[in-house]
C-alpha cells in the first residue's frame, strides 16, 4: 500500500504538541518540519525560538534550537547566520514578538538582507499571556485589553507586516499564506521550501507570514475560528506571494 | 616585542581580537565609539564579523547568536547603552553562553554626561539585568592592563560559560599609552566541548538546545551551580593590588583611573609623613573581600573609599568587610567632573587630620 502521509521523524519528536486543541501552530510546525526534512536539512537546521506560545516548539522540535529574548529572534539569527552561513537558520515568531516588541529587530534584519528565514505566525493575539491585544488585532476584534474591540481612535490599525517589509529594497522573498484550509497549507509548505532553498543559495532575506488562529483566546470553536479566518482575517491580511526576486529573474 | 601607542578603547578592541574575538556588534555611544570603529576595520582582516546593530538590545542579541555557534563574541557600550544590554546579559548567563561586554563608563543617571565617571559600579557588580546573576568584572587602570585583562577574558567566559565585563571609565577609554601586545591566539571554535550549536565539519551529533531553563527543577539546579561558581571566583579569581599598605594606618580603596590618581596623591602624602596606602580591586567581581577583611585593624585607623561617584557606590562592599572595625570615609566627584592628585591629596589629608582631632 502506498504511504500517503507520514509524520516527520527527523524534525519532530513523537509527542503531543504543547498547543491548545485546534491551534494552527501545530500545523505550522508540522509543515516546517516536513519542509526541513524533505530538503535533507534536519541535521543542519537551527531553529531560533521566540517568546510566546511558539516557545512551545521546544517540546516537539527535534533539531538544534536556541531561545531568543522577546522580539530579538532576528538579531540572534543574524549572529548565528553570519557566523555559520552553512546552517539553515529560521526564526518562528508570533505577532506580539515580531510586530510589537521586536519591530526594530525584524525590520533591521530584513533591511540588511540577512540570509535567514523568518516565519511569522499571525493570529492577532498574545496567546501565551491570555489574549491581550496584538499589533495585528483587527479593528473591532475583542481582546482582554480591549474588551469592546480594537478602537483605531486610540489603538491604531492592525499592522500589515509583510507589506511593510515589502517597502524595503533588500528582502528577496515575501509571502503570506493562510492555514485555514488544506489548499493554503499545501501552498504554505511550498512557500517555506522555496524560502529555505533561497536561503541555502544565499540569495537574501526570506519572509513567510502564516495566518493562524487562536480558538482559546478568540473564544471560538476551532471550526468557527477557521471560518472567521476565511471570512474576516484573510480579507485584511490578503494571502499571496508579495515579492519573489527569484521569479523575476 | 616593540611597544606601540594606543588609546584605551583601541587597546581593548585589539586585545580582544588577539584573544580570539571574531564577532562584534555594537551601537554608537560616547565615550566608546572608537571600539566599534576599530572593530569595523580590524575584524574583516582576521576573517571576523562586524555588525553595527540597530540598537544596544539587538547588538547583544547578535552576540548571543554568534556565541551560540561557538564564536568568541563581544559588544561594548556606555551607561545608558549598558542598561539596554541588561536583557541580553541576563539571557547569556541564563543560557550559559560566554561573551565579553565592555562598559566605558560616563556620568549618570539618565542620559547623564559624556565625560568620564565611575557611575556604573552598582549596575555592573550587583544586577546587570533580571533574575539574580553575576558576571566577572575587571577594572583595569592603564592601557597595558586593559590589554592584559582583555586578552584572557574569553578564557574566563568560556570556563564559566558566563559573560565577562570589562569596566573602563571614560578616562581610560580615551587616554593614549604605550602598550605591548601579545601574540594572536589560535582559536578552536567551541574546542569540541559541545557547549554550542557549532559542529565541526562532518561532525554528527544529537540535537542541542540552548535556551534559558524553562523547567523549574532545572532552573533551580542552574542557580545552585552558579552560586557555587561565585564562591569559587571568590576563592580563586580575585585580583588586587596593594600599594604601600604594609605599614599604612589609613587605607584608600579605589579602582580604575581613581586608583591611578590616588597613587600619586599617596606618594605626596608619604612625603608629608602620612602613613597611607591603597588597595586597588582589579576584579570588582569577585571583590577582594578577604584582603579588606584581613587588614590589621589594630594598625589601620581608617578606610577611605575614593571614587568618581557620589554617593560612593563601592562603600557598602567595603563596609561589609571592615565590619565596624575602622571608620569608612568616602571622597569623590561625580557627573563627569574629575579630580586630580592634588585634590585627592588635600581630601585624604583633611580626612586623616580631622579623624585625629576627633
Amino acid at each position: 500500500m502506498a504511504v500517503v502521509y507520514k509524520r516527520p521523524t527527523e524534525t519532530l519528536r513523537p509527542v503531543p504538541t504543547g498547543f491548545c486543541p485546534g491551534c494552527l501552530h501545530s500545523t505550522a510546525i508540522r509543515i516546517i518540519g516536513e519542509a526541513v526534512e524533505e530538503m535533507g536539512q534536519a541535521d543542519n537546521c537551527i531553529h531560533v525560538l521566540p517568546v510566546g506560545c511558539s516557545t512551545l516548539n521546544l517540546l516537539e522540535w527535534k533539531g538544534d534550537m536556541i531561545g531568543a529574548a522577546h522580539g530579538r529572534a532576528p538579531a540572534v539569527a543574524t549572529g548565528i547566520k553570519r557566523s555559520s552561513p552553512e546552517r539553515l537558520v529560521f526564526t518562528y515568531q508570533g505577532d506580539g514578538d515580531i510586530a510589537a516588541i521586536g519591530f526594530s529587530e525584524i525590520l533591521s534584519a530584513a533591511n540588511r538582507g540577512e540570509k535567514f528565514t523568518v516565519i511569522f505566525a499571525n493570529n492577532q493575539t498574545y496567546g501565551m499571556t491570555g489574549g491581550q491585544m496584538a499589533p495585528t488585532t483587527l479593528v473591532g476584534q475583542k481582546s482582554t485589553t480591549c474588551i469592546n474591540g480594537r478602537d483605531p481612535e486610540t489603538m491604531g490599525y492592525p499592522i500589515r507586516l509583510s507589506e511593510i517589509i515589502d517597502s524595503l529594497k533588500a528582502p528577496y522573498f515575501i509571502a503570506r499564506y493562510s492555514l485555514a484550509n488544506p489548499k493554503g497549507i499545501i501552498e504554505a509548505k511550498k512557500g517555506i521550501k522555496k524560502a529555505f532553498t533561497y536561503q541555502m543559495e544565499s540569495r537574501g532575506f526570506t519572509f513567510i507570514e502564516l495566518l493562524t488562529n487562536c480558538p482559546t483566546n478568540w473564544g471560538m470553536k476551532p471550526l468557527d475560528s477557521l471560518k472567521y479566518m476565511e471570512e474576516t482575517t484573510s480579507k485584511y491580511f490578503v494571502p499571496g506571494v508579495i515579492r519573489d526576486k527569484g521569479a523575476e529573474n | 616585542m616593540a611597544k606601540i601607542l594606543m588609546k584605551g578603547c583601541e587597546a581593548v578592541a585589539e586585545a580582544a581580537v588577539r584573544g580570539g574575538c571574531r564577532f562584534f556588534a555594537g551601537y554608537p555611544i560616547t565615550p566608546q565609539n572608537e571600539i566599534p570603529e576599530y572593530m569595523s576595520r580590524r575584524l574583516p582582516e582576521v576573517g571576523g564579523t562586524f555588525i553595527q546593530g540597530e540598537s544596544e538590545v539587538a547588538s547583544i542579541s547578535m552576540v548571543y547568536g554568534a556565541s551560540s555557534v561557538g564564536v568568541r563574541a563581544m559588544t561594548s557600550s556606555s551607561g545608558p547603552g549598558i542598561s539596554l544590554k541588561s536583557e541580553g546579559a541576563s539571557y547569556l548567563s541564563g543560557t550559559m553562553l560566554p561573551a565579553l561586554i565592555v562598559d566605558v563608563t560616563r556620568g549618570g543617571p539618565g542620559l547623564g554626561s559624556i565625560q568620564p565617571s565611575q557611575s556604573d559600579y552598582f549596575q555592573l557588580t550587583k544586577a546587570l539585568g533580571h533574575g539574580g546573576f553575576h558576571m566577572m568584572c575587571f577594572a583595569p587602570e592603564s592601557c597595558q592592563e586593559i590589554v592584559d585583562l582583555t586578552y584572557n577574558a574569553f578564557e574566563y567566559a568560556e570556563r564559566d560559560r558566563n559573560p565577562v565585563i570589562m569596566c573602563l571609565d571614560g578616562c581610560l577609554g580615551a587616554i593614549m599609552e604605550q602598550v605591548e601586545l601579545p601574540e594572536m591566539k589560535e582559536i578552536h571554535r567551541d574546542k569540541g566541548e559541545s557547549w554550542s550549536l557549532y559542529r565541526h565539519e562532518g561532525e554528527k551529533r544529537d540535537m542541542h538546545i540552548l535556551t534559558p531553563y524553562l523547567m523549574e527543577p532545572q532552573l533551580e539546579q542552574l542557580n545552585r551551580m552558579r552560586a557555587k561558581q561565585y564562591l569559587s571566583w571568590q576563592k580563586n579569581d580575585v585580583k588586587v593590588e596593594n600599594f604601600m599598605t604594609d605599614d599604612a594606618e589609613f587605607i584608600c580603596i579605589a579602582y580604575g583611573v581613581s586608583a591611578r590618581v590616588a597613587k600619586d596623591a599617596i606618594i605626596m602624602l608619604r612625603h608629608d609623613g602620612y602613613k597611607v596606602g591603597l588597595i586597588r580591586p582589579i576584579t570588582l567581581v569577585p571583590y577582594p573581600k578577604a584582603q579588606i577583611a584581613g587588614l590589621d585593624y589594630g594598625r589601620v585607623k581608617g578606610i577611605i573609599d575614593i571614587e568618581l561617584a557620589i554617593p560612593a557606590q563601592m562603600k557598602d562592599d567595603i563596609s561589609l568587610q571592615v565590619a565596624g572595625r575602622a571608620p569608612v570615609y568616602e571622597y569623590g566627584r561625580t557627573g563627569g567632573v574629575l579630580f586630580d592628585d592634588v585634590e585627592i591629596y588635600g581630601a585624604v589629608k583633611k580626612i586623616i587630620d580631622s579623624s585625629r582631632e576627633g
